[in-house]
């Protein structure tokens, strides 16, 4: 109820940290053009912590890194506009780039020990962004030690004089949030970055990120498989499907009525205290299906109890659903049956 | 009663290059009924992979006994006990060869186990192992990655039941898989094990699923056994504070829940580089919000608190015994 209140509220008073705006993600080959993201649209505002949900091959990480324009080769930006902080970052040039980066967002990947540098200690790398940044000598290294205190180090001098392998992987991961926050950017994008954690850690982290986010009014955007992360972190979730967002709403109101039927059926396949033991679940048939070979059409449509003439036809954008959910189905909920 | 699976006291102990061993069992003793599922939970770290690798023969224990639906593991059995115990681990690609077919894979199992060797006999073994995970003949021809990640699964344990296991150790065999196929790969182990009577040691972090599929429930922390018992009473009324920490470290698809949620642990379970091990007394000790002076000098048995559900933990063990002595709760009336 508040949830909704607030995002509405905000939404006439606040300008979006960051704007996607029809943006699609694909290879160009000679005339031959693939979208894997086929025109997503999201606004995220200052201190709004938003999830991006979707299974494998959805392209939310490929969203994720359009966003800092770190593409890997040959996938580019196909179309579409993206804004940080009202500028136009969508041609913008490395050397531009790379003051957005780190300055203004900053990413954490879901493998931490391959984005440290294993020959360089903590503290090198920690004070080399610092100093990236425009940070005087003395200055990077008081913050260095600021920030490892703040992502839970009892100790941050010995970590900081560690090398990565001499930590296990919950403290590089966190070592990892340390130099994403070190900069205070206005926005963090997170990939799965618990995934690989246990779930103690994974509390620590999310815990961190809450108060960090409380404190400075960093927006957060966060994409995770796990719909328990999910409930736990963000204001407002974004389910992919094939390359889309199919659903739009806040967490309360996806929770308690999704609108979309395949977030319905991806709540509905969870196993819970509420389960009977053993009994089978309900499954969602089939497989998502190659964003590159879609017919015309919902593409869920072959997955979909609901489906009618109409979803074989066209695809339903994103449609007003009320309480600040957005769904693209042709269906109201209600006349699920 | 037909025991599946019983290990005593198992032990098993790493050399390192610098530095002291890795105690990665140290005195581990389950029991698993045939037909029934064994769930292991803990952190990395707590030797619940080790204790898989040990039970399907992968490694051999440095002491301590695995009994196999009665019999023990000696080395000059041990080829004929492995067929009755297999393995499907977490993530379906790296356990498939990616050069091999899924009729290669599977067929190359009964070769080197002498079972269904060629022909028309080895065609329709293959065809009915795969029916058996619901996939049809079709996928016979198809390489690992032309397959789903719950497809791939699927035939990852299609494979292992290929030489008539009566258990499977499954090392967190949904983990690595999407949430939309997780509950196909859940629904279908429940099925097999009523259709084959197998026995289940199902290892994972994800207590939603352990609780869904599991009979009983171990928790592991740091190579022990901290708490045992029937699923409900070990994730509805845990008795060690482990166990309790751990429940309420998992967030729930429930957004009303979560901004209830408080307790929290401190530090990790694997110490850090340079850091002591307690080798007296509790293993948990560092950790817990709980200790008291006994904790750090005696280490606690895993006793039964309650009529089939042990926990290691002096705390518990005193609560229990006050409760008792003060008698039953009076039932609530009405």
């Amino acid at each position: 109820m508040t949830a909704t209140a607030t995002v509405t509220a905000t939404t006439a008073a606040q300008q979006p940290v960051l704007s996607l705006r029809d943006v699609r993600v694909g290879s160009r080959h000679r005339r031959e053009v693939r979208d894997i993201v086929r025109g997503v649209n999201l606004d995220v505002l200052p201190g709004e912590k938003v999830g991006v949900v979707g299974e494998s091959g959805s392209g939310k990480t490929l969203t994720m890194l359009s966003m800092l324009r770190l593409l890997p080769r040959p996938l580019e930006v196909l179309g579409g506009e993206i804004f940080f902080e009202n500028r136009n970052i969508t041609d913008l040039d490395e050397r531009g780039m790379q003051s957005v980066r780190g300055g203004g967002v900053a990413m954490v990947y879901q493998d931490p020990m391959t984005s440290l540098n294993p020959l360089l200690r903590v503290r090198t790398q920690l004070v080399e962004t610092l100093r990236a940044h425009g940070a005087g000598k003395a200055a990077a290294h008081e913050r260095t030690r600021e920030v490892l205190g703040q992502v839970g180090f009892v100790d941050p001098e010995r970590v900081a004089a560690a090398f990565p392998h001499e930590l296990s992987g919950g403290m590089v991961q966190r070592v990892m949030i340390a130099m994403a926050i070190s900069t205070s950017p206005r926005l963090l994008v997170a990939d799965e970055p618990t995934t690989a954690l246990d779930v103690t850690i994974q509390q620590q982290i999310l815990d961190l990120v809450d108060s960090l986010q409380a404190r400075t009014a960093m927006a957060v955007v966060w994409v995770s498989h796990d719909l328990g992360v999910i409930a736990r972190l963000v204001d407002r979730v974004c389910v992919m499907y094939a390359g889309r967002v199919v659903e739009s709403a806040p967490t309360v109101q996806l929770f308690d009525r999704p609108t979309h039927p395949y977030s319905r059926a991806l709540l509905g396949s969870l196993p819970g205290p509420e389960v009977e033991h053993r009994a089978q679940l309900t499954q969602i048939g089939g497989s998502p299906p190659d964003p590159t070979m879609l017919q015309a059409g919902c593409p869920f449509r072959a997955r979909c109890p609901y489906a009618f003439e109409r979803c074989a036809e066209e695809e339903p954008p994103l449609l007003d659903r009320g309480h600040g959910s957005f769904a693209a189905c042709w269906r109201e909920p209600d006349t699920w049956s | 009663m037909v025991l599946a699976l019983r290990t005593t006291e198992l032990v098993k102990v790493y050399p390192a290059r610098h530095g002291p061993p890795v105690r990665a069992l140290q005195g581990v003793s389950v029991e698993l009924e045939s037909g029934r599922t064994l769930g292991i939970v803990g952190e990395s770290g707590c030797g619940k992979s080790t204790l898989a690798r040990l039970l399907v023969g992968l490694e051999r224990p440095t002491s301590g006994t695995i009994e196999l639906f009665g019999e023990a593991i000696v080395p000059s059995r041990h080829r004929e006990l492995a067929r009755s115990i297999q393995l499907v681990f977490q993530d379906p690609y790296s356990s498939l060869d990616p050069r091999l077919t899924v009729d290669t894979a599977i067929g190359e199992v009964l070769s080197v186990h002498g079972l269904a060797a060629r022909g028309a006999q080895r065609e329709s073994r293959i065809a009915e192992l795969l029916a058996m995970v619901a996939l049809g003949r079709r996928f016979a021809r198809c390489y690992p990655h032309e397959l789903s990640g719950g497809q791939a699964q699927r035939v990852a344990i299609a494979r292992a039941l290929a030489v008539q296991p009566k258990a499977l150790v499954l090392d967190e065999p949904t983990s690595a898989l999407d949430v939309s196929v997780r509950a196909e790969v859940i629904n279908l182990l429940v099925r097999l094990q009523d259709e084959l009577s197998l026995s289940y040691v199902f290892i994972s972090h994800d207590l939603a699923t352990v609780r869904h599929l599991a009979d009983v429930i171990d928790v592991m922390y740091l190579g022990h056994v901290v708490e045992s018992g029937p699923y409900g009473e070990v994730l509805g009324a845990a008795l060690h504070p482990y166990t309790r920490a751990l429940a309420e470290a998992v967030p729930v698809p429930d957004p009303a829940r979560e901004a209830e949620r408080r307790v929290r642990l401190a530090g990790e379970a694997v110490p850090a580089p340079g850091a002591s091990v307690a080798t007296e007394g509790c293993p948990y000790r560092p950790r817990c919000p709980l200790a008291v002076d006994l904790c750090r000098s005696v280490r606690p048995e895993l006793t039964e608190l309650r009529p089939g559900h042990f926990a290691a933990c002096h705390v518990a063990a005193r609560n229990e015994t006050e409760s008792v002595a003060r008698g039953p709760e009076p039932l609530p009336a009405g």
